[in-house]
């Protein structure tokens, strides 16, 4: 159901368990190269779940695993001998609620950065500089880089963790309802966002918010009860969709 | 008649409830007056030796009962010492523990060296005190501190410190068991700190490629820096005040000496071992002084936790 695409992660029968319980059930699909994915489905469908598999953040707490495959470039990331520290370096993530950490914003973005690349000072400077842009944050803080990245304000802070994320250049990255704790203008900053994000990274996204789903994404998966319902091309998804599910979660009658 | 007596009996609810108010003000206010009564007592009977030696007690070395000259320094410095050295040992260790509990230990593993660690705590300082001198210092003087002469004596800067006959007991032998008593004070506030910090700011840091290690050094220590603080504070005041364990083990010389296996002394063993001895008044007031010392730098100490422990209730009341 998706030849046309380009893909940077192939999803390959994909199982995952909290404990006995079965949270995602033979999930199979592509994501788009430089395209923004959306997963949209009621509260523990497990759009959350497969999205932490894509950086095997779940592998933080022992009861929990995956089965099958998720092949990034070739390789397959839930092998046991994947390396945790450099998968995440391509793969980084941003959570449902700004995180910045208790220090300066500049040393927000270079936490990040030291952990894999040794930079003198100005290229980390430039660094900073760039990610900062990049997250359209830079005009906003360039005169309080030494100030501590919990005194912005909640947007500001979002727009920060999507900055850190992106300092480490990774080559996808995983949203995790990344506006569900954030005004409607905030909101509208980060959307934009992903959209010029896009040109550089793939973008997976997860989210309550069908209209937001609608409006930055170029697929969306929609699941249920930890299946994957209906895949494809967003604005087939929701002005056409093939399952009734679907159109019965789109149209509002359920979930 | 029914409205006359609903008025007694609200005029008796009144009467008990202002009885039950004055008491429990009362209980309030005798601690307070507890507190200051016993500095107050604290300050009179260290009166004479205020007036014979004033600063001077301070600063001098000499503790000499027979001529009544009296100083404070031998037991003043052996107390911050121990202390100190206490600490040195107890927090990485106990950041370790914590460390452990928090995000490497089996959940199976979590409780029972949890409650582990908390009847550490319990345990009666007499019994470590007998536990260092009878088991601890022996071993300490055979194995320890042989190799410490051979190997760091000759060291330079440091080495003075561990040079000096293999006794057992000493500064560094009470340094050692005040740090495993501190030890579950300061390991179980690091633990419940450590435990209050977001697990997605966690995440966060795991999810840009840092090792459990990272996360713990430059993202969950700094969150609860204040805690943590707060925590080694309360540890800090118990050393400064332990008394039996200490007495037991330091030798109780009143002699200043660079080496630390060597015998010292502390206040609060000071206090302990010559009460009993003390005549004459300059004697006894000597040793009030030094009561009124320790207490002042518990106080002192105890007063910095507090203030910070204080800060970071704020903190958090502001995060929630």
């Amino acid at each position: 159901m998706n030849a046309d695409i380009n893909p940077k992660v192939v999803v390959k029968d994909l199982n995952f368990y909290y404990g006995n319980y079965r949270a995602l059930k033979d999930i199979n699909l592509n994501i788009a190269d430089k395209m923004v994915t959306a997963f949209i489905g009621p509260s523990g469908c497990g759009k959350s779940t497969l999205l932490r598999t894509f950086n095997r953040m779940y592998q933080l707490y022992p009861k929990q695993k995956a089965t099958g495959e998720i092949i990034l470039d070739g390789a397959n990331i839930l092998d046991k001998n994947q390396d945790l520290n450099m998968l995440r370096a391509k793969v980084g993530m941003v959570f449902q609620k700004p995180t910045p950490f208790p220090m300066s914003i500049y040393d927000n973005i270079a936490f990040g950065v030291k952990l894999y690349e040794s930079l003198n000072k100005n290229d980390m400077e430039e660094r900073v500089e760039w990610a900062l842009k990049k997250a359209a944050l830079w005009t906003e803080v360039k005169d309080k880089l030494k100030q501590s990245g919990t005194g912005l304000s909640g947007g500001q802070q979002q727009r920060l963790c999507i900055a850190r994320a992106i300092a480490v250049k990774p080559e996808v990255l995983l949203l995790d309802e990344p506006t569900s704790a954030l005004d409607p203008i905030s909101t509208a900053h980060i959307e934009k966002l992903i959209d010029e994000l896009k040109e550089d990274f793939t973008i997976v996204i997860v989210t309550h918010n069908m209209q937001q789903a609608a409006r930055v994404s170029d697929y969306t998966a929609y699941m249920y009860l930890g299946d994957l319902i209906e895949f494809g091309e967003t604005s087939t998804v929701f002005t056409n969709p093939t399952r009734k599910e679907t159109e019965d979660y789109i149209t509002g009658r359920f979930g | 008649m029914l409205i006359f007596s609903l008025e007694a009996r609200l005029k008796r609810q009144a009467a008990f409830d202002l009885l039950f108010r004055n008491l429990t003000r009362i209980s309030a206010f005798s601690v307070l007056l507890l507190l200051a009564a016993i500095i107050f007592s604290l300050v009179v009977g260290s009166l004479p030796a205020i007036n014979k030696f004033g600063f001077g007690f301070l600063t001098s070395m000499e503790w000499d009962p027979v001529n009544d000259n009296f100083g404070a320094l031998v037991p003043i410095i052996g107390t911050l010492v121990t202390s100190s050295i206490a600490l040195l040992i107890a927090i990485p260790v106990s950041f370790g523990i914590a460390l452990f509990l928090t995000e490497l230990s089996p959940r199976i593993l979590r409780r029972p060296l949890g409650i582990a660690i908390e009847l550490l705590a319990g345990i009666p300082s007499i019994i470590y005190g007998m536990w260092g001198l009878f088991v601890f210092a022996p071993l300490f003087a055979d194995h320890v501190e042989p190799w410490l002469n051979k190997n760091v004596g000759d060291m330079p800067y440091i080495g003075g410190f561990f040079i000096g006959p293999p006794m057992g007991i000493g500064v560094l032998t009470a340094s050692i068991i005040l740090s495993i008593m501190v030890i579950p004070f300061i390991s179980s506030v690091m633990r419940d700190v450590f435990d209050v910090v977001p697990t997605l700011l966690k995440e966060s840091a795991y999810g840009l490629g840092a090792t459990t290690w990272e996360v713990m050094w430059k993202v969950v220590l700094p969150y609860t820096k204040v805690g943590v603080a707060g925590g080694i504070m309360l540890g800090l005041g118990r050393a400064l005040g332990e008394t039996m364990a200490v007495t037991f083990v330091i030798g109780n010389a009143h002699e200043l000496s660079k080496s630390l296996l060597m015998p010292g002394n502390s206040i609060s063993s000071a206090l302990a071992n010559e009460f009993t001895e003390a005549v004459g008044e300059l004697y006894t007031s000597s040793l009030i002084e030094l009561g009124l010392i320790l207490f002042f730098i518990t106080f002192v100490v105890l007063s910095i936790a507090r203030y910070m422990l204080y800060k970071l209730g704020k903190r958090e009341g502001q995060a929630s």
